[in-house]
């Protein structure tokens, strides 16, 4: 008898995490589709537009760029000694540039802004809940969904192509770096590998995972802290769930469209 | 005057879960009154201001603005109004100018113009020109008040509401507030809603009062009724006595 009254019980607790999770899914959902029913009706706030694109794209620049540089340098001497095992050395530049372009510039730069971005924006509009502002905003006749959520999701989209754009070359810049400074490399052959492997497919793929990756982080940033429950315990949970959804979520997107962008 | 109440609440129902925060509020404000709703904390009186200006939807009852629904263009409706915050609501992001100046600048009015007004509602509210180029956090709280107080009156709309707009005050500001919001209300001819449980902000803003308990108006009218209304609600809140119907959490 209790042995069934335990199996009823946690049966009974994966059904309930099972609906619970269904229906995050579904109100992030919806939330997704009302702030993209937003983007395409006006008002259109630019001047908020610009501010954002400042914050999101301008000031991410550096985070950004040190984590090519350094990912860039990093794989270089991986694919080094890799390389070394089978007498393939000579395949640095390509592996890099394939390896920065499709791949580590997009995800980690997305992983990056994910943590600078959607943290911030989740606790900003977490707060911003919390200390009703938001309800004043619709009492002053302003849609927030329009005047703070959709300036941020379109800023974010924009921004992240052109921080992952910067990133792939800095990243390959990196790995030029050590090449030539740490393995030999002839500087000028090095340059030659990449621009000949590259194609224009490997950067192309790489900018439309970066536009994905900026709406999700951006979408987590502001549903989370739309959503934000009450204080700053409310708040604080409202920013670590955006940071984590925005980067499993990323993490798992990055999957699928690598599958459908280079179906096996 | 016409007869058809300016607000109009006929048996406005809502809950959150199983708790019902309003079991069937019914309420009538003449134009150009005040009216001060009182009830202890969390009774509901903020859920009733966020219920009319369609900030939440009530799950039964009618709420009537001159006698007529809310239509279905929300700015026009929203324009109407004005809603001085319990915590001030001031975007921390933005100048105390444009805070002011908010409804103006989305309206379409040029950034001069909208300045020249919300200078003069600042002075309207005390203070100086030079506020308004600081951020929101550079001010005290009864500043923030003030500066909300502005915001709430800037385009000059026919209803205010505040909410608690004495919370956090010490009892001098509270006092100054109290004053500035009777003395705006006279002079705009607004219709005034005011939630409280400062009895000071009671005597020194309303009209009319009614008391709100159990998620139903347990007692309304005039100012001068209060201290003789006879409703055991109503004088136990008045006295602040501990023993009465209302149940105290101890």
């Amino acid at each position: 008898m209790i042995l069934l009254t335990h199996i009823q019980f946690f049966l009974a607790s994966i059904g309930r995490s099972t609906l619970e999770l269904l229906a995050s899914i579904g109100r992030v959902a919806i939330f997704a589709g009302v702030t993209v029913g937003h983007i395409v009706r006006p008002p259109f706030y630019a001047k908020e537009l610009g501010q954002q694109l400042l914050r999101i794209g301008y000031f991410s620049l550096p985070v950004v760029g040190l984590t090519a540089l350094f990912t860039g340098g990093a794989l270089a001497l991986q694919i080094f000694a890799g390389g070394s095992r089978f007498n393939a050395e000579s395949v640095v530049p390509q592996i890099v540039a394939i390896g920065i372009t499709r791949e580590l510039g997009p995800v980690l730069g997305g992983l990056m802004v994910a943590g600078r971005v959607a943290s911030s924006i989740a606790a900003e509009i977490g707060t911003m809940r919390v200390t009703e502002q938001i309800d004043a905003l619709t009492t002053l006749s302003t849609n927030p969904m329009k005047y703070l959520v959709v300036p941020r999701v379109v800023a974010a989209t924009i921004a992240l192509p052109v921080l992952v754009l910067i990133g792939d070359i800095i990243g390959i810049m990196g790995g030029y770096l050590v090449g030539v400074a740490r393995l030999d490399f002839n500087s000028a052959t090095y340059l030659q590998n990449t621009a000949d492997f590259l194609q224009s497919g490997d950067v192309t793929s790489g900018l439309i995972k970066a536009a994905v990756f900026g709406f999700i982080l951006s979408l987590m940033g502001c549903y989370n802290g739309y959503n934000s429950g009450r204080g700053a315990q409310g708040v604080g949970q409202a920013t670590t769930n955006a940071v984590v959804a925005a980067s499993v979520l990323i993490l798992a997107s990055n999957y699928l469209l690598t599958e459908l962008l280079f179906p096996a | 005057m016409s007869d058809i109440p300016k607000i109009s609440l006929r048996g406005v129902h809502k809950s959150f879960g199983s708790k019902h925060v309003l079991a069937g509020v019914d309420l009538d404000i003449p134009a150009g009154e005040s009216m001060v709703i009182i009830g202890g904390s969390g009774t509901g009186k903020s859920v009733l201001l966020k219920c009319i200006l369609g900030i939440m939807k009530p799950d039964a009852g009618e709420i009537l603005i001159d006698g007529m629904p809310a239509g279905k263009d929300r700015d026009a409706f929203l324009a109407r109004f004005g809603m001085l915050f319990q915590g001030g609501a001031l975007f921390d992001s933005l100048p105390v100018w444009r805070n002011v100046a908010f409804r103006l600048l989305h309206e379409g009015k040029s950034k001069a113009e909208a300045r020249e007004v919300a200078i003069e509602k600042l002075r309207r509210v005390g203070l100086k020109a030079e506020v308004a180029d600081l951020f929101p956090a550079e001010l005290s709280g009864g500043m923030q008040k003030r500066v909300g107080l502005a915001r709430a009156i800037a385009a000059k709309p026919e209803i205010i509401f505040f909410d608690e707009p004495t919370t956090g005050l010490d009892p001098i500001m509270s006092g100054v507030i109290n004053e500035l919001i009777r003395e705006i209300v006279v002079e705009m001819g607004a219709t005034a809603m005011t939630i409280t449980h400062d009895m000071s902000s009671v005597r020194a803003i309303a009209d009319k009062v009614a008391m709100i308990h159990d998620g139903k108006v347990q007692w309304t009218g005039p100012i001068g009724a209060i201290e003789t209304s006879g409703d055991p609600y109503m004088d136990q809140f008045l006295h602040g006595r501990a023993e009465g119907p209302i149940e105290a959490v101890r």
